[in-house]
């Protein structure tokens, strides 16, 4: 009896959810790699350029080792529980695209612009700031369900951001497209931030409203067609994005925001036929736009014919552009292997290299091999985000959890696409790697509400509350 | 700088990227099933079940039934693989045997939560002994378990497809 008694000790199971090590260690043991990485190819390239170590590279050391163990304490004393890779894929992502970033700027023919600026010194102070809200995130937002209080506020919030390029006075047109405001000589992206706030608002939604949207349906062909009603929001965001794309001419955005409405609409009712029906409706909303409107014409040519692009813009026509063609020649010169840090020519694509054709440099530099190793990054990093959705434990943290990680899948697929020429090229940026504030500094913060929720979701179940059903058990009477 | 620092430094970089990606693919790969059996009282083994199953460095304090998914060969023969349930509300439902106990009873954190009257909150458990025999204990239910037609005093081995019956609920073990 007495080894029953030991055996109920060991074998009394519950069937939980994963993770009860917070595996703090194991995320600072990756973050000490995270930051070794980049310093690595930081010395790579200043021998590569200058024949000598950078003279930076201690600073730039000690610099994103700093943002890493800041990150990483916070972590370790709010989220203590939280999924151990987002961290780590994060820094490194970012402290390789400064690098690179860095190593653009060493070019001399891009020096040569008139409009060259040392980008790398903005992109650390703006990974800086990045890495504060992130640690803001963390301390301020103990659960990430009290967002689901501010439901229809993110949505004016959304809308406010999407609509500020086009106010008069404050919005830029920066080559075609409408994305940025200027404030007090800054120039913020609205819509990097917009992304997160209105998944909020998609999370908050569907959390109500998916019962009615998923059984509700009539079958038809194979497909359940929603009922007519039911069709009033996902209308409503496409027609929203269709005007994004009209009036601010970024087809990335647009496409960025109705795919993650669509992403979280199947995720919360399980209905194939929103796939369809999204897919439809982005197809015939992007075709009718492209019909009209100029801009997304040239991006759609340069897509088409990128040589004849390239020619036109060489006989100096006004409207074509090189960079797409530039961008594949930097793949193809890459080849398998790279030709190294700090010895390729991407800088030949000139205007937006550090930004929007990041990749090109990656892709020229590091080859296939590394420009994988990279898209692997962020594939883990969308991963560990689907985990967490299906780890957690209420349904509008597994509905956010999912709309930023589709969000972010989205948006490296929409940029790493234009720029290998998959899809027409949009003015996005690279999360992480490429240059701009905006981008990077929103991303930490979708980092840090990631890391909030998978805490939750992974944290251990409290004790289990006293048995409910405790009736009396009726004895059998023979 | 010469040719050859510079292309080792080059594949070096690459070298360490992939390390780094193969590194983080080996942490996901303790967190790859959604919900795991967690078994109370001996946390350090409950966490990494896959491994201390594969590698069987450190003997765990239970040895464990080799599960169907890790170690096909070192399968015993004959050893059932699955819980059937053959009669009552549940009908139909399996669970695999992979090493844990799995209780019965109406309590919610049961493995198999039977919703009757004529069950207690925690009926019985079957969980492996030693060797690898699944044994059935009745956790002193108010109507008893039965196996077969007899009514369980003491642990008893299941054998394979005999009918394990509580209340309404009729259970056996399958390969």
């Amino acid at each position: 009896m007495s080894s029953t008694s030991n055996t109920s000790t060991h074998h009394t199971s519950t069937i939980g959810s994963i993770g009860t090590p917070s595996r703090r260690n194991t995320e600072l043991a990756l973050l000490v790699f995270a930051v070794v990485i980049p310093v690595f190819a930081y010395a790579n390239v200043g021998l590569a350029i200058n024949d000598s170590v950078p003279p930076g590279l201690l600073s730039y050391g000690l610099g994103l080792g700093l943002l890493a163990g800041v990150g990483h304490i916070v972590v370790r004393k709010f989220a203590p529980y939280a999924d151990p890779l987002l961290l780590p894929l994060a820094t490194l992502l970012n402290g390789i695209g400064l690098v690179v970033i860095w190593r653009l700027d060493q070019s001399k023919r891009l020096q040569a612009a008139s409009t060259f600026v040392e980008a790398a010194p903005r992109q650390l102070l703006y990974s800086a700031l990045g890495v504060a809200l992130f640690v803001i995130v963390l301390v301020f937002l103990k659960d990430h369900r009290v967002l689901q209080r501010y439901t229809y506020i993110s949505m004016v919030g959304a809308l406010i951001l999407l609509l500020l390029p086009l106010v008069p006075g404050l919005g830029l047109n920066v080559f075609g497209a409408r994305i940025w405001i200027s404030i007090a000589g800054f120039t913020i992206q609205p819509g990097e931030f917009a992304k997160i706030v209105l998944a909020i608002f998609f999370a908050g939604y569907l959390m109500v409203k998916r019962d009615a949207l998923a059984l509700a349906s009539r079958r038809f062909m194979g497909i359940y067609l929603p009922r007519g009603r039911d069709l009033g929001p996902i209308i409503v965001v496409w027609i929203i994005s269709i005007l994004i794309l009209v009036f601010e001419t970024d087809l990335g955005t647009s496409l960025l925001f109705f795919g993650m409405f669509v992403i979280m609409l199947y995720v919360a009712t399980e209905r194939t036929s929103w796939i369809v029906f999204g897919m439809l409706m982005s197809a015939a909303g992007a075709v009718g736009v492209a019909s009209f409107e100029s801009h997304v014409q040239q991006r759609v040519q340069a897509w088409l014919d990128p040589m004849r692009e390239y020619e036109l813009s060489q006989q100096g026509v006004i409207g074509h552009t090189e960079q797409s063609m530039q961008a594949l020649w930097a793949f193809g010169s890459g080849g398998t292997l790279g030709t190294g840090l700090g010895q390729g020519n991407s800088d030949l694509i000139g205007f937006a290299a550090n930004s929007d054709f990041i990749l090109a440099t990656f892709g020229e530099e590091l080859g296939l091999a590394g420009v994988m190793a990279i898209l692997l990054m962020y594939g883990l990093i969308v991963e560990r985000g689907v985990r967490t959705a299906l780890a957690a434990r209420d349904p509008f943290g597994k509905l956010l959890a999912i709309g930023l990680s589709g969000a972010f899948a989205l948006q490296v697929f929409v940029v790493a696409g234009g720029v290998m020429g998959l899809i027409p090229l949009t003015g996005m940026t690279m999360p992480f790697l490429a240059y701009g504030g905006s981008s990077v500094i929103a991303n930490w913060a979708l980092i840090g509400i990631l890391i909030r929720i998978s805490d939750t979701a992974r944290r251990p179940a409290p004790a289990p509350a006293p048995n409910p059903d405790a009736e009396m058990t009726q004895v059998v009477r023979p | 700088m010469s040719e050859l620092t510079l292309t080792v430094m080059r594949l070096g970089f690459l070298a360490v990227l992939w390390l780094f990606v193969i590194v983080a693919v080996q942490v996901i790969r303790s967190d790859l099933f959604g919900t795991r059996v967690t078994q109370r009282g001996s946390r350090r083994e409950a966490q990494r079940p896959q491994q201390a199953a594969a590698r069987q460095s450190a003997p765990p304090p239970q040895r464990q039934q080799a599960t169907p998914s890790g170690g096909g060969g070192r399968q015993r023969r004959g050893a059932p693989t699955k819980l059937v349930v053959s009669e009552g509300i549940l009908t139909g439902t399996t669970v695999a045997l992979q090493g844990q106990t799995i209780t019965l009873g109406r309590a919610h954190d049961s493995t198999i939560v039977l919703d009757d009257d004529y069950a207690s909150s925690r009926h019985a458990r079957i969980y492996p002994d030693r060797d690898g025999q699944w044994i059935v204990e009745d956790l002193g239910s108010t109507n008893g378990t039965y196996l077969d037609r007899t009514r369980l005093t003491t642990p008893t081995p299941v054998p394979l497809g005999a009918p394990i019956r509580i209340g309404k609920t009729v259970i056996e073990l399958r390969k």
